[in-house]
């Protein structure tokens, strides 16, 4: 499969106290569409991933919006939903939409507003990733399940609670040359372990933050890309997969097998294989989702990830760097634009546009997880 | 939680009382209208499960979501039971670093919560320490 990047847009991530829901997504939209040198006419649909507008902004029928803001009323708009995966999902719905001959040119948004309410609603709010009857209900966070993931990893493994650190350390070293990221400050592995507990054992500085923020891609069909563009990025592979909604019923506590089978997917629709992978954003929500995500995509083996990122195997000059953008821990998480979040950062990196975030690569990866693990996609980008 | 919503599944919640399906034998909790083993060739039945079985893992929940109203922090865990399926549920009548993993644990009755002051209260299982 081929489809063509031909232009990424993101707003600054963070608290925008001063910009609504619709005026991020037209932000990050007007720049991709400019990015792709197209015209208002060209788009021909429109897809867009949001979790819960409904919850943190009481407002559904958010296609409908996105559409009208943007001045795009007669074109059809869709919205889609897969809790923080929700921006991947948009993604691998409009790459299905070019694939199958429906449309040529499409432009794919992820935007959410996490911060016009409360933290304990917006706590509640994305614990509806989880089973409401079974997790919620009795008790659970969402920290809460990553915790418990962590604790069996460490139980099982040996991974200790420095390592964990590291990941958030790492991420937040590349966070500072990224512009757009909520967070501009390295941090220590102390810090981290001295940070305020949340749900143990992780703590404040393992957990991503509340995010607004908004990001856009425009594809295209390989044969109309050639009217805008000599050399595209391609994504070259989408993979998608879902397991169980609760953490409870998985087979494995410490294996997101949904990961696992989102990337054999798309590793085949790219025929490629995990070693081909030179840089990857992976949805570490928690510095152990990381962990998780390096071993289930196969850049590591299962149990080795947080020894690996503390060999620096996964740092910006390491075998395989993962997260220059800051990832979801230090470049902000608002949940349905992290999916397309990622994109941005490994078409800017596949360009040769990252600038302090530099790597040479030719082959990327995206990694977006929905809930603990019920939903994940993957997407593979190639010059 | 609505007040139906929460009494469909009262039987549950008071009793443990799981589905197992008569063609593969597979026993699940919470209860399910579908063995996703067999699908539609399976016919699921009520079971009613033991109480007892073992900390899979578990965490110190120290901000509770909206709603919860306590918010001393509190130990939730998954549970394998003994008759097979794993449950998510909150740890009593310990200390918060009371516990480990393969502790053995038995379903107690307790309050879950309550639908502010004047609502509904909300009664269920939670766990406590074998000695």
């Amino acid at each position: 499969m081929k489809v063509a990047v031909l232009g990424i847009g993101i707003t600054k991530f963070g608290e925008q106290w001063e910009s609504s829901f619709s005026n991020i997504f037209v932000e990050a939209g007007s720049k991709a569409i400019q990015d792709a040198n197209i015209d208002g006419k060209d788009i021909e649909a429109i897809y867009v991933g949001t979790m819960s507008a409904g919850r943190f902004i009481d407002q559904e029928h958010i296609n409908a919006l996105i559409a009208d803001q943007a001045g795009l009323n007669s074109i059809p708009s869709t919205r889609v939903e897969a809790a923080c995966a929700s921006g991947g999902l948009a993604l691998r719905q409009s790459i299905m939409a070019i694939e199958s001959g429906m449309h040529d040119v499409v432009v794919t948004g992820g935007v959410e507003k996490m911060t016009d309410t409360t933290m304990s609603k917006t706590t509640r709010t994305l614990v509806t990733a989880a089973d409401q009857e079974w997790e919620a209900f009795l008790g659970m966070t969402f920290p809460g399940l990553y915790a418990m993931i962590a604790r069996r990893h460490m139980h099982e493994f040996g991974t200790t609670r420095e390592q964990l650190a590291m990941v958030s350390v790492k991420n937040h070293r590349n966070a500072k040359n990224n512009p757009f990221a909520q967070f501009n400050m390295e941090i220590t592995v102390d810090d981290v372990l001295n940070s305020p507990k949340v749900a143990d054992p992780l703590t404040l500085l393992d957990c991503s933050p509340i995010t607004d923020g908004s990001a856009c891609i425009v594809l295209a069909s390989e044969e109309k890309a050639k009217e805008f563009t000599d050399s595209p990025i391609y994504v070259t592979g989408s993979g998608q997969a879902s397991s169980t909604l609760s953490l409870h019923d998985r087979e494995q506590i410490t294996v997101i097998d949904s990961t696992c089978n989102a990337s054999k997917e798309a590793y085949r629709r790219a025929n490629i294989t995990a070693s081909d992978v030179q840089i990857a954003d992976v949805h570490d929500a928690f510095t152990i989702g990381e962990i998780l995500a390096i071993e289930g995509l196969g850049f590591v083996k299962k149990g080795e990830g947080g020894k690996a990122t503390e060999d620096g195997v996964t740092d910006k000059g390491g075998r395989i760097p993962v997260n220059t953008s800051g990832g979801l821990k230090a470049k902000g998480h608002p949940v349905g634009a992290t999916g397309i979040a990622q994109a941005v950062e490994i078409v800017s990196q596949l360009r040769g546009d990252a600038g302090k975030r530099q790597v040479n690569a030719d082959i990327g990866l995206t990694h977006n997880v929905g809930g603990s693990g019920g939903t994940s996609i993957v997407h593979i980008f190639e010059k | 939680m609505s007040i139906p919503r929460f009494w469909r599944h009262n039987k549950s919640r008071y009793n443990l009382i799981g589905t197992r399906c008569v063609k593969c034998d597979e026993t699940y909790f919470p209860p399910r209208k579908l063995c996703p083993k067999c699908r539609r060739k399976g016919e699921l039945e009520d079971v009613n499960l033991k109480r007892t079985g073992e900390i899979v893992t578990f965490t110190v929940i120290r901000n509770p979501s909206e709603g919860w109203g306590n918010t001393d922090p509190y130990i939730m865990a998954i549970v394998k039971l003994d008759d097979g399926p794993s449950l998510t549920t909150q740890i009593v009548d310990c200390e918060l670093d009371g516990i480990e993993i393969g502790q053995r644990v038995t379903k107690v009755f307790r309050k879950i919560q309550e639908d502010g002051d004047s609502g509904l209260i909300h009664y269920g299982f939670k766990f406590k320490p074998l000695d």
